[in-house]
């Protein structure tokens, strides 16, 4: 029975949503379509949580960052009133350098609160947050001159909360289209995230892979092999940071809109909910275990809503039901681990 | 009086009111409204920030769990309600109720922390998040009747924010005002505050309290001499969610409004940024020093609106608050580590 243990909420997740889509009572046309939409936005994401994971840092919340690096290059780029195309890869050039140094930073930092990394991610989130709208909101018209006077809002300063990015949405538009549930997609957004998912099986099985695990397993054991404990802890950090703000950056393509202060919210929470629904503990998690969760997860959390809806009358406890469930997840995940970390002690 | 030497956070909070009182000349409010409603600010914030003491002092951690102790003073405060109770009578009624209620969700919430030792903060961060949509569904579902407390249109479900006026608004704030000049001081409110410091204080001064201050330092040497650890740990955990209620009521009468839903969620981070900045460590902090940091830091928010206003940015108060606030917290993870590796050389 011990080895299914780790799947008890994946289990749960299955039946409860089961029994959500027969309450919500809808299509399924429209829970697939949706699926695509958000397979698309947040797979990413939940990719980016794996290797801090595997160098024993636990869940990075800290992933807002990488999420607010991609924010920074797309505001810049939407600014300057690039041509999509040319936007796009900017962008993406962009949000890797500002990512790279940014999950430094971060890196540093959780370095220096080992034994801590999880809830001092989760404040360096918060931290990044704030500064990110000191600058925008604050920054923008007064110290920093902005490219085009129309990002700002009607009182010349701080830039609008939200931004047209629909020239990012078209961009795959007419290539290779498919038809999911009652949304036409493009393949494109599901080549990537099979590429970069490629990309991280390829990086756990590399050298690197190795060092990151050895370290999650034994820090005092890896410094005295020789590992240099820190800088791996770093590299894992950044490697996440810059995948979540190519995560970002599928995100806002998908949506079409950018919501500057708020599009980057929440995404920490829900991600490492996801990722724990999928099996993985706060020791070890592979892609498997990322593809499995974002589904059951996110099929729970379209239907809720509408179950809600349709049982009480009231969406509003279908929403409560789920964020309940996003942080309940966590909790339960956070029980479970540590305390099986104290039994094999 | 190690413990009492001034540190960057304080460093930077004092420079940073200086700044604005200095600033807050230009504008046109007088010292003497901001000292009259910084004494407000101060007891209405206090309670909260007392509250976390006996949970630091046992080393069970900074209780960013807040919201529970939060939300069973907001049920007492509704119970009160519904039964139209006003002034004293409603206050010390809401008071006791929601002791009563904190006594149980204290007790559950000790069952969790005990199983995680070391683990607290994070533990306690995410089942704070986490019961906020549990007391959602509650708000939501409860049997209220009264009219004022509900939704106006539907009249189903409580409302976000409850006006107090007719109930217990501002009793304590009012109680024994003396006024010297212009100069009004809220001496019921502030002795009312004192008292429960006091009770704080005598209680570490008590056997229980004694023997907690010895867990704190070392857990080891004092399970070894046949203490119940976990006994104790649950009853400061209780004491600290107690207050945390009453801390919830003395905030509502204050601001006039009963905050239900998503008000308590991101409570707890000014409340230990405010102890910080007393000068709390990990595993000791005092009385004096909850009421030094609250005062300094409600005060320094205090003053930062009309000057942000001044300068047309009204944003701007907001998100220093939220950066000064997160900054600390980080602070102090980053620099406890140090001073655990410095011992242990």
């Amino acid at each position: 029975m011990r080895k299914y243990k780790a799947y008890y909420v994946t289990f749960f997740f299955l039946i409860a949503s089961a029994i959500g889509i027969s309450l919500a009572g809808v299509s399924s046309d429209f829970i697939l379509g949706e699926l695509y939409a958000r397979f698309v936005r947040n797979s990413i994401f939940l990719l980016a949580l794996i290797l801090p994971i595997m160098a024993g840092m636990g869940i990075n919340f800290s992933i807002t960052i990488g999420a607010i690096a991609a924010q920074i290059a797309m505001v810049i780029v939407i600014d300057m009133q690039l041509n999509p195309v040319l936007g796009f890869v900017v962008t993406i050039i962009l949000s890797i350098l500002l990512s790279v140094i940014l999950g430094n930073v971060i890196g540093y930092l959780l370095n220096k609160a080992k034994g801590k990394e999880m809830i001092a991610s989760m404040v360096i989130g918060f931290l990044g947050t704030s500064i990110f709208q000191l600058v925008f909101m604050v920054g923008y018209g007064t110290v920093i001159k902005p490219f085009n006077e129309d990002t700002l809002l009607t009182r010349g300063i701080g830039i609008k909360s939200m931004l047209d990015a629909s020239a990012f949405k078209n961009i795959y538009k007419g290539i290779l289209t498919i038809k999911v549930g009652d949304v036409y997609g493009s393949l494109i957004p599901i080549f990537m995230v099979l590429i970069v998912g490629l990309f991280v099986y390829f990086i756990t099985k590399s050298k690197l892979g190795h060092h990151i695990r050895a370290v999650g397993t034994d820090m005092a054991l890896s410094e005295k092999l020789g590992i240099n404990v820190d800088r791996i802890r770093r590299t894992s950090i950044v490697l996440s940071t810059v995948l979540a703000s190519l995560s970002q950056i599928m995100f806002v393509q998908n949506l079409g809109i950018l919501n500057v202060y708020t599009g980057h919210l929440n995404i920490d929470i829900f991600s490492a909910a996801a990722l724990l629904v999928g099996g993985a503990t706060l020791k070890r998690a592979t892609i498997k275990n990322a593809f499995l969760g974002l589904i059951l997860f996110h099929t729970l959390f379209i239907v809720s809503p509408l179950a809600g809806q349709n049982v009480f009358q009231n969406a509003a406890l279908g929403e409560y039901f789920r964020s309940f469930l996003a942080y309940g997840t966590i909790v339960f995940a956070l029980v479970m681990n540590l305390r099986y970390q104290d039994d094999e002690i | 009086m190690k413990n009492n030497r001034i540190q960057a956070p304080q460093i930077i909070i004092l420079s940073y009111l200086i700044l604005l009182a200095i600033s807050l000349k230009f504008v046109d409010i007088s010292y003497i409204d901001i000292i009259n409603e910084s004494l407000v600010k101060w007891v209405m914030n206090g309670v909260l920030v007392l509250s976390l003491i006996p949970m630091i002092n046992v080393g069970a951690g900074r209780n960013f769990g807040l919201p529970i102790g939060i939300s069973a003073g907001l049920i007492g405060m509704c119970i009160v309600l519904e039964f139209k109770l006003q002034g004293f009578t409603g206050l010390l009624l809401a008071m006791i109720l929601g002791g009563i209620i904190a006594v149980f969700f204290g007790y559950v919430y000790s069952i969790i922390l005990n199983r995680l030792k070391g683990n607290e903060e994070i533990i306690g961060t995410f089942a704070g998040f986490s019961f906020i949509p549990i007391m959602n569904f509650f708000w939501t579902l409860a049997p209220f009747k009264n009219r004022q407390m509900l939704y106006p249109v539907g009249g189903k479900g409580l409302r976000p924010k409850i006006n107090l006026e007719n109930y217990f608004g501002g009793v304590l704030d009012n109680l024994l005002q003396v006024n010297i000049g212009k100069l009004t001081i809220p001496l019921g409110l502030i002795i009312f505050f004192l008292l429960l410091g006091i009770i704080v204080y005598t209680f570490q001064k008590t056997r229980i309290g004694i023997t907690m201050e010895a867990i704190a330092e070392n857990e080891t040497f004092v399970k070894l001499s046949g203490i119940n650890i976990n006994k104790y740990r649950s009853i400061a955990i209780i004491f600290s969610t107690v207050l945390a209620s009453i801390g919830i009521i003395v905030y509502s009468q204050s601001y006039g409004f009963i905050h239900l839903y998503d008000g308590p969620f991101m409570m707890a981070f000014p409340a230990v940024s405010a102890i910080l900045i007393g000068g709390a460590t990990r595993n000791k902090a005092t009385v004096f020093q909850a009421l030094f940091g609250t005062y300094l830091y409600q005060t320094t928010f205090l003053i930062s609106v009309p000057v942000a206003n001044a300068l047309l940015i009204p944003e701007m108060s907001e998100i220093i608050r939220m950066i000064v606030t997160n900054g600390i917290i980080l602070y102090a993870f980053l620099y406890e580590r140090r001073v655990k590796v410095d011992e242990k050389v």
